[in-house]
């Protein structure tokens, strides 16, 4: 029989270093003494109803509220008070009282379960103290640090400011001086196309003269060929032999056909023959040359080359990223819900344009001397406003760049605004992260692989009394049944800017760890020296 | 020059959510099955030989001959001990031996003689033991009938269709006819209703152990396990039929009743020309032999332990294996691990386990640890042991092949691999990509299986870590339906013929594993998904990988209740559901459901986002914190339950027709049910529901609401209004439970926290319970009796404690601090007599509910006393 009397237990606490006796029942804070007190009956905290003080502690719950047992396990509520003198004091759900596990570091929950707690309060303030000294100095650099950036980046702020302002002064001689070269242009333009234009008339001219006489010697060429008995006639009979003028392209040349070609003549002269010659020039195959090589068309290069992700077994030793990526995408082993990629490497098509084999047209004659000195002045016209019209454009680039630099949100004093355009790294046993801040986080396998974007800049997500405590990198690279991959970035005091850790807790959803100096706080101007906790 | 471009097409191929239904044969697409099937009922071919009748003290055999194929057909009949008849048929001279399942039958069953009352030549007539039962034989042709005084229990081939196929490979069909039966049950598992539907027009009900991805609900197809076993109940007898088979199996069912309404039944009635109703029941097996246990009740629980006598019953699994299961797939490191189990104690919510699934090992090699993600394994269960948890790490049945690992190249060296027709060693693929399959049917293998789990072999391993054996259908990703090929070879045997009973071979050695590994003190506890008749010797099994959809919460009551009725009890859902995010609704109310299954373990797929209870909210937090103190307060009544059903084979969560089996108004209930006798459970499973509808049994009854302590009467339909807080929970006027209110961090840190007693009374002011306490994990109770087993009366005005097990012997320091009386009077003094003392007691009344409660009466659990109210 288990039967627990009212314990009272004696507490040390320590006060300018002179040890004072309180005495309280167990699991009372000093902050609410005054309403156990052993003379009176116990009225519950929240008021619901009075007991005898002997009910205090008795191992039975009395009170809605658990007060009447902050010293035992009996209600389901109630909390315990432990001093731990030493380290600092805490409250723990008295379901955690004579549970077996030591839970204060002074043991006092562990009163009566036969656990073997040893008191570690002493070694666990002398290591908190430890850790606040080192994160006291941490800050106080980290702090001096972040005053420097603020300053750098205020002035730099103030520097990219008047840069653009300055730019945008430059920007508008700059638009009046494109305009200005544009009216020289087009005024050298006009002159240069005319004479252009005259010069290729003439030379148009000239090509027609000649194609005439040369179709004009074909013919005669071709009379002669035809006249196979020298009659100085092309008959039917002779011009039948030539199967490829067939109109209706049913392979034979018949004989009303070729007297059709003929006028109906049953044979014509040189003469008669310049009315049949228009008909079958187009198809006519000179006997002295070979029939054109019918050009194939080469065949498109174009091989479907499935990626070896898709093989859903690979023969070799399965490396880790590759077993994961088989779960990814094979999960249970359904086939239809497999992403596949199939890569296609695609040359476009180089089509081999048969070389030119009759070099009938000769190249059109150069310019003449008036022509050209017109062309080269236009010429320059044009390269000189081009190039001043790509000098607007730089200079409207950088404009935007440094306007957007300054639009970005880098804090309350602009102490962020060193992270941006950098780039931080970490490397784990299997993949390089890389944090640039404001921009993007990706990773890399360590081992060869493509990138994974993790995210782009999204916003500061910080609770709302400092939301610069963490950064949220949203819409990366999609999951396969999941959302798109998410980082969030959590920023901590630190003298050197760096990324500390990366942990995916939930599928796609990365957290990250970086230090820097913009977040450290000003420490508290309280002397570090070893502090005793005391209750009040 | 030509530009190179890459071009790159992703290809999602996205399918609906469900399963993909072209992996899964029909009946029409397995050739015995369409076969045997397309057998229509009519003259059975078969006729008994009387003149081979021979009869020794239990054993009468009689040949059979096929009169279209001359064959003969052996058939071998036993009366068993507790009511039960054993039919077995095999071939006379097989060509080649047929497969008899051995392990299943946890001895052979012990006969009671048989003795001949006539014979002629139409038939013989045998008498079947004391109860006036007779067993008819007839010769042409050839069926049994099972009689009781005038009426026909149950007939076997009554329908013509017994068949055995000689030149194929072995498949073999039997009928049963059921007079008088409209409700069957069992045959797990299937996504579906508790009551078993006709199977006219559709598939039958499949049993062939698959690892199905996404599995649809409502339909026959088969899942992860098989148990050959049928319930049939109507008012008046519950029967059972368990047909020995491990081979892929098809269940035909057939109703004449099935297709009238409710009037035409009526009309059926009031004209006195029914037919009587009837089930008729067809099992199709592959390979084997017919060997069918026919269990005559008559009563619920007089089948339940015929069964365990059969096949034994659920094991005792450790007290703290019955708290809240934390799983997902994955965690990731032991940092993640850590802050988890800090996360619970910073919520304030209990849990005994946290769960490693297949990232924690080495290239899933199964008894490593990924040496970056767990260096430290010692360490960190080390940490969950100093919170006085455990934790669960998969092993799996399918061997990575690979030189470098010890286990493969072991089982390698002593030649344990599964072979394929070839005699090689049969490889598939799985998880780790080739891998090789431990031939478990081997008595060998699984003793060197078992010898694995020793501290010493198992590297980092530790007496809180325990085991979780998925996959051992056993899945092969590249294998037909996703198993292995049926003509893969486990001696000279062939896989189909032993396919349904692989998983219990792996659960079966990996438990031993557990219990050796502890010099025989320690009781194991590992989870399987697959499973057969018997599985439930070895622990919990779980309804597999089920998506986090209404319908899927839904259904885990149905599944688990039939599992429950035939004899796996230790059963749950994957709280949340596996695939798929949950709603905060449905995660909540999932809770609350899993919270009064009997293995309550929340698991998530790796694509899945993180749904730990304090994921969702304060208020949903508090919701899930809350179901979870109940479930721990209960604790001491699960406990006693899986006692109960470990002694005896009564199931721990029941249909509601188990314990009013003659009230039809509960024969098709799946939405509630019963925890033991005592608590009837209706959970919420509906979206945005305002109020359930639940029906409390019995009309001598009355119900208490567990929460508020209202009195509701039996045999009525109760609209009870809920919000997203309310658990519709309700204990049983006459019953008395003892609960630990004292909810701690975990089960066992609650050991020697004092009882609550929750004594409801019945109208007559009538109440008992029993109080059941051991160590919760070691084997002492058995082996050294070290345990208390107590009834607990109210009768007359006085509660008394008195002990079950007068030689039993356990110390606990458990007291008695607060009694609860539902339903009482106010008294005008309480006494507590004790050890021929008599002292006081201090007590509260609640007029507006009848509670009286009794403060602090402080005697130990394990004392004789008794509480009088004056």
């Amino acid at each position: 029989m288990t039967c627990l009397h009212l314990l009272l237990t004696l507490v040390f606490a320590v006060s300018l270093g002179t040890p004072v006796e309180i005495q309280r029942p167990r699991g009372v804070p000093l902050t609410k003494k005054q309403f156990y007190e052993e003379s009176k009956p116990f009225t519950c905290l929240d008021g619901s109803r009075t007991i005898p003080f002997d009910r205090v502690n008795d191992d039975y719950c009395d009170c809605k509220d658990g007060s009447d047992e902050p010293g035992t396990a009996a209600c389901p509520n109630g909390s315990f008070h432990c001093t731990n003198a030493g380290y600092r004091p805490m409250f723990i759900p008295s379901s955690r009282i004579n549970d077996g596990i030591c839970d204060c570091c002074d043991t006092t929950d562990e009163y009566n379960s036969g656990a073997k707690c040893e008191n570690t309060c002493k070694e666990l303030g002398r290591k908190e103290r430890e850790v606040l000294q080192k994160m006291a100095e941490i800050t106080k650099e980290g702090f001096l640090l972040k005053q420097q950036l603020i300053e750098e980046a205020k002035k730099g702020q103030q520097e990219k400011q008047s840069k653009v302002t300055d730019m945008q002064e430059n920007k508008k001689q700059l638009d009046e001086k494109v305009e200005a070269l544009r009216t020289v242009k087009e005024t050298a333009e006009q002159p240069e196309k005319e004479a252009k234009e005259r010069h290729l008339k003439a030379w148009e001219e000239q090509k027609a003269a000649i194609r005439l006489e040369k179709d004009k010697a074909k013919m005669a060429e071709t009379f002669l060929e035809l006249d196979d008995n020298e009659d100085g006639f092309v008959s039917v009979s002779e011009l039948q032999s030539h199967a490829e003028l067939d109109p209706d392209a049913d392979g034979t040349l018949t004989e009303i056909e070729a007297q059709g070609l003929m006028g109906g003549a049953e044979q014509v002269d040189t003469s008669t023959f310049e009315s049949v010659w228009p008909k079958i020039k187009d198809k006519y195959h000179s006997e002295a040359e070979e029939p054109a090589p019918v050009e194939t068309p080469p065949d498109e290069v174009k091989e479907p080359v499935v990626d070896n992700d898709s093989e859903p077994y690979p023969e070799d030793d399965i490396s880790e990223e590759e077993d994961e990526d088989d779960e990814d995408e094979d999960d249970y082993h359904e086939d239809d819900d497999k992403v596949m990629c199939l890569c296609v490497v695609q040359a476009q098509p180089t089509i081999k344009t048969p070389e030119k084999t009759h070099e009938d047209e000769e190249a059109m004659p150069p310019y003449d001397a008036d022509t050209q000195a017109l062309i080269d002045a236009a010429q320059k016209a044009r390269d000189d406003f081009e190039e001043a019209e790509k000098a607007l454009r730089e200079m409207d680039d950088q404009i935007r760049n440094i306007e957007k630099e300054l639009s970005f949100d880098f804090g309350p004093d602009a102490e962020f605004t060193y992270l941006y355009s950098q780039c931080y790294e970490l490397t784990t046993s299997e993949y390089i992260y890389r944090l640039c801040p404001f921009n993007r986080v990706s990773q890399k396998p360590k081992y060869g692989g493509s990138e994974t974007n993790l995210g782009t800049w999204g916003s500061w997500s910080g609770p709302e009394n400092n939301k610069y405590l963490l950064m949220k990198y949203e819409q990366g690279t999609g999951c396969w049944q999941g959302p798109n991959r998410s980082t969030t970035v959590k920023l901590t005091c630190g003298k050197e800017t760096v990324v500390t850790s990366t942990s995916e807790p939930s599928r796609c959803e990365y957290l990250m760890e970086f230090t820097t100096p913009a977040v450290c706080q000003e420490p508290a101007n309280i002397d570090p020296s070893p502090h005793d906790h005391v209750e009040l | 020059m030509g530009l190179l471009s890459v071009v790159c097409v992703s290809l999602f191929f996205s399918s609906t959510f469900a399963v993909d239904r072209g992996n899964f044969k029909t009946c029409d697409q397995s050739a015995f099955c369409k076969r045997q099937r397309a057998l229509k009922p009519g003259q059975s071919p078969y006729r008994a030989l009387l003149e081979t009748l021979e009869l020794s003290d239990s054993r009468l055999t009689l040949q059979l001959i096929n009169d279209n194929n001359k064959v003969h057909l052996l058939l071998e009949l036993y009366r068993l001990q507790g009511n039960m008849t054993r039919v077995k048929i095999n071939e006379l001279k097989p060509l080649k031996p047929r497969f008899e399942v051995p392990d299943v039958l946890i001895a052979e069953p012990p006969t009671e003689p048989l003795s001949v009352l006539s014979k002629d030549d139409n038939g013989v007539v045998l008498s079947l033991g004391a109860e006036n039962q007779r067993l008819i034989v007839s010769a042409r042709p050839f069926r049994l009938d099972i009689m009781e005084g005038p009426e026909v229990l149950l007939s076997l081939n009554s329908r013509g269709l017994l068949a055995f196929e000689h030149l194929r490979l072995h498949k073999d069909t039997l009928d049963f006819s059921l007079p008088g039966v409209e409700h069957v049950y069992g045959i797990p598992e299937h996504a579906d209703d508790l009551k078993l539907k006709t199977t006219d027009g559709g598939d039958p009900y499949r049993l062939y152990n698959l690892d199905v991805f996404q599995y649809e609900l409502y339909n026959p197809m088969a899942l992860y396990g098989s148990i050959p076993v049928m319930l049939a109940h109507n008012t008046q007898r519950t029967m059972g039929i368990f047909w020995l088979n491990a081979a892929e199996t098809w269940v035909d069912i057939s109703s004449n009743t099935a297709g009238k309404t409710v009037f035409g039944k009526m009309l059926d009635f009031v004209q006195g020309s029914s037919e009587k109703p009837q089930t008729d029941v067809r099992w199709i097996s592959e390979s084997g032999i017919i060997d069918v246990f026919i269990m005559l009740g008559p009563k619920p629980s007089k089948v339940f332990s015929q069964y365990a006598s059969l096949t034994g019953t659920q094991s005792f699994p450790p007290l703290a294996s019955l708290g809240y299961h934390q799983c997902r797939w994955n965690y990731n490191d032991q940092e993640d691990v850590k802050s988890v189990d800090q996360g619970f104690d910073q919520h304030d919510i209990p849990y005994d386990f946290i769960w490693l699934d297949i990232e924690h090992a080495d290239g899933k090699r199964y008894f490593t640890w990924d040496p970056h993600k767990f260096p430290q394994p010692k360490e960190m269960l080390q940490g969950l042991m100093d919170k006085r948890r455990k934790m669960v790490s998969i092993v799996d049945p399918h061997i990575r092949v690979d030189s470098g690992y010890k286990i493969h190249n072991e089982i390698t060296s002593k030649d344990f691999y599964v072979k394929n027709k070839d005699g090689k060693n049969y490889e598939g693929w799985c998880w780790p990509g080739n891998s090789g399959y431990p031939d478990f049917t081997k008595p060998e293998m699984r003793a060197w299986w078992a010898s694995m789990f020793a501290y010493d072999q198992y590297e980092g391993s530790m007496e809180n870590l325990f085991t979780w054996n998925d996959m051992n259908e056993p899945s092969v990703f590249n294998g037909p339906e996703v198993t292995m090929h049926k003509d893969a070879l486990h001696g000279k045997w062939e896989h189909r013929d032993i396919h349904n009973i692989y998983g219990l071979y792996v659960q079966m050695a990996t438990a031993e594993g557990q219990i050796q590994r502890s010099g025989g003190v320690e009781r194991p506890f590992v989870l399987t998904r697959a499973f057969f008749a018997g599985s439930q010797r070895y622990g919990a099994v779980w309804t597999g990988d089920n998506a986090a959809e209404w319908d899927h919460l839904k259904i885990s009551i149905p599944m688990c209740l039939s599992l429950g009725l035939v004899g796996v009890s230790f059963c749950g859902a994957d709280v949340g559901g596996f695939f798929k995010n949950p709603s905060t609704e449905l995660l909540v109310r999932w809770y609350q459901t899993g919270a009064y299954q009997p293995f309550f373990r929340a698991h998530a797929h790796l694509d899945t986002t993180r749904r730990e209870p304090w994921l969702f909210g304060p208020e949903n937090t508090a919701l899930i914190r809350e179901v979870i103190r109940q479930r721990y307060a209960l604790l001491p009544y699960w406990y006693q339950l899986f006692y109960q059903a470990h002694k005896t084979g009564m199931p721990v969560m029941r249909p509601l027709w188990v314990d009013y089996p003659k009230d039809t108004a509960t024969f098709t209930i799946d939405d509630e049910f019963l925890i033991g006798s005592d608590l009837l459970v209706h959970p919420v499973t509906e979206e945005g529901s305002r109020g359930v509808t639940a029906y409390l049994p019995g009309a001598e009854e009355v119900w208490y609401d567990v929460h508020t302590f209202q009195k509701h009467n039996g045999a009525q339909n109760l609209y009870i209004p809920v919000t997203l807080s309310s658990i519709p929970v309700f204990q049983r006027g006459g019953s008395i439970i003892p609960r630990k209110d004292r909810v701690r961090r975990s089960s066992t840190c609650m050991e020697n926290d004092p009882y609550t007693l929750y004594v409801a009374l019945s109208p007559k002011k009538f109440a008992e319970g029993e109080l059941y306490i051991d160590d919760g994990h070691s084997f002492n109770y058995d082996t050294k009796k070290e345990f208390i087993h107590r009834s607990l009366t109210f009768a007359n005005n006085a509660l008394t404690s008195s002990n079950l097990c007068p030689d039993c012997n356990f110390l606990t320091s458990s007291w008695i601090e607060k009694v609860l009386i539902l339903g009482a009077s106010k008294p005008s003094k309480v006494l507590l007599k004790m050890d021929g003392k008599e002292t006081p007691v201090d007590f509260e009344f609640d007029t507006s509910m009848s509670v009286l409660t009794l403060r602090k009466p402080g005697m130990n659990a394990g004392a004789d006393w008794t509480l009088l109210l004056q």
